[in-house]
């Protein structure tokens, strides 16, 4: 999807792009979360899995006739941007973004879900002291990704600074996850993983994992998916063969003396879209 | 599949952990700030044979949006005044802690409605009214007729808990796979 920057300049067409990107996303689930629903649903042997998978894509089918979003709960906006060469990046280019989110919530429209961490009075609009967060990196054209997040599934990610000694200790601790987790995070859940970096970049790398297409996983991606579904937490927490649609993971380089790892759990509505702002 | 319809009675008691029922009639939305607020003032509507959905929909013009349940476990410790005034059914996703468990024995079933399908629930329900709009839109206490709501039996009034038969298997095949 495109928007045209000539008419608003970019602040606008930033707005623009934010808002039909959240539309987008809200209401239609991207193709291979969709393709990995449906062989999780022809695959599962669970009768009550069954009938909450159809429920699943049934309830996928009718917020796209309805135009509605998918999930009450609408999530908090987590954005990245590519920003190319010429584009500074300046504080009108997150006001676009931000306009956006506003747009998008009294249109769409979205739960307004963003509160104070402590007096919980709501601002009302999905805005707020750094909300939404906005991630940038270098790109060759001006683009806009939006991951709406819920936050049961939010609530149940964990960090963990492993020893460097523990790395064969990582499938346990993507499964130990989701033992904690249970039902909570509306399972069948995608597992985006962060391996190294730091405390705070592990985190970022597992919320990135998200990002990428669930349709195919390596054979480490795979072993921790497995260990994760031999589990049989199931659909909701109601038993069955589909705990995790997936597991993906993103890694980077860390101190010598550090693991850090980190999972952050997405429900089954793994929204996202992507944006591209035309100039 | 068993129908039942609101207001619930000594129906309830005859469902078993892992059973698929379907829900008609009126029932009420309660979330964390709702269930304090009846804690503090009393509950605004008839609690006898009546089902309590943990929900804060998305409400627009009057319409009901979407409407998927929420987190139940967030409502443990705020469950037990309303099966003493006689509420029959819960309905969320996720499932409650051993003290609700205890709390619905011999009184009230919890219900498991498939947890993101807003638009599916939606879809089979009508909204009535409003108390403690003050609350916001996920807060308050919306009333709902609902038709043929698809839900599982995941705690039945005799102390069967199908989540907690998963969580129990799930660890032990945890212990297992890595040797603990």
């Amino acid at each position: 999807m495109m928007v045209n920057s000539a008419d608003t300049g970019l602040p606008g067409a930033l707005a623009d792009a934010t808002e039909r990107a959240l539309a987008e996303a809200e209401i239609r689930l991207p193709p291979d979360v969709l393709a990995a629903l449906r062989r999780a649903a022809a695959a599962e042997r669970d009768e009550i899995a069954r009938c909450e998978l159809a429920n699943i894509l049934e309830n996928i089918a009718l917020a796209e006739e309805r135009e509605v979003p998918i999930c009450q709960d609408t999530g908090v906006p987590v954005v990245y941007l590519t920003l190319p060469p010429d584009i500074p990046y300046t504080h009108s280019l997150i006001e676009g973004v931000r306009e956006g989110v506003r747009r998008a919530t009294a249109t769409i429209p979205l739960r307004p879900n963003v509160v104070d961490p402590l007096t919980r009075k709501n601002t009302g609009d999905n805005t707020g002291v750094g909300m939404p967060a906005v991630h940038v990196t270098p790109g060759d054209r001006l683009t806009i990704t939006v991951l709406p997040k819920g936050a049961g599934s939010e609530n149940a990610s964990r960090i963990g600074m492993l020893l460097p000694s523990q790395a064969a200790d990582i499938p346990k601790f993507v499964a130990e996850t989701m033992l904690i987790a249970g039902g909570r995070p509306c399972p069948p859940v995608i597992l985006g993983v962060g391996i190294g970096g730091t405390f705070d970049g592990v985190a970022a790398l597992a919320k990135e994992a998200l990002l990428l297409p669930v349709d195919t996983m390596d054979d480490y991606e795979q072993e921790l998916c497995d260990a994760t579904n031999a589990l049989g937490i199931g659909p909701m927490g109601l038993g069955g063969d589909t705990t995790a649609l997936a597991v993906k993971v993103k890694r980077a380089d860390c101190h010598t003396a550090s693991l850090p790892v980190a999972v952050n759990v997405q429900c089954w509505a793994c929204r996202r879209a992507t944006v591209e702002v035309e100039r | 599949m068993i129908d039942l319809t609101t207001p619930l009675g000594d129906e309830v008691l005859d469902l078993r952990a892992g059973d698929r029922v379907t829900l008609s009639g009126t029932i009420y939305t309660a979330r964390d700030e709702a269930h304090l607020r009846m804690i503090a003032e009393g509950i605004p509507f008839d609690p006898k044979g009546a089902v309590v959905y943990h929900c804060g929909p998305v409400v627009q013009g009057g319409r009901l949006v979407v409407a998927g349940p929420t987190t139940s476990a967030r409502m443990n410790t705020l469950t037990g005044f309303l099966i003493d005034a006689g509420v029959r059914a819960l309905i969320g996703k996720g499932g409650m802690g051993a003290g609700v468990v205890e709390q619905l024995r011999g009184r009230a079933v919890y219900l498991a409605l498939t947890g993101g399908c807003a638009a599916l629930a939606a879809a089979r329900m009508d909204l009535k009214g409003v108390y403690f709009e003050d609350l916001g839109m996920a807060e308050a206490v919306w009333v709902i007729e609902a038709d043929h709501l698809p839900l599982t039996v995941g705690i039945d009034a005799h102390g069967g808990d199908l989540f907690c038969a998963v969580r129990e298997k799930a660890k032990t095949q945890f212990y297992q796979r890595f040797n603990i």
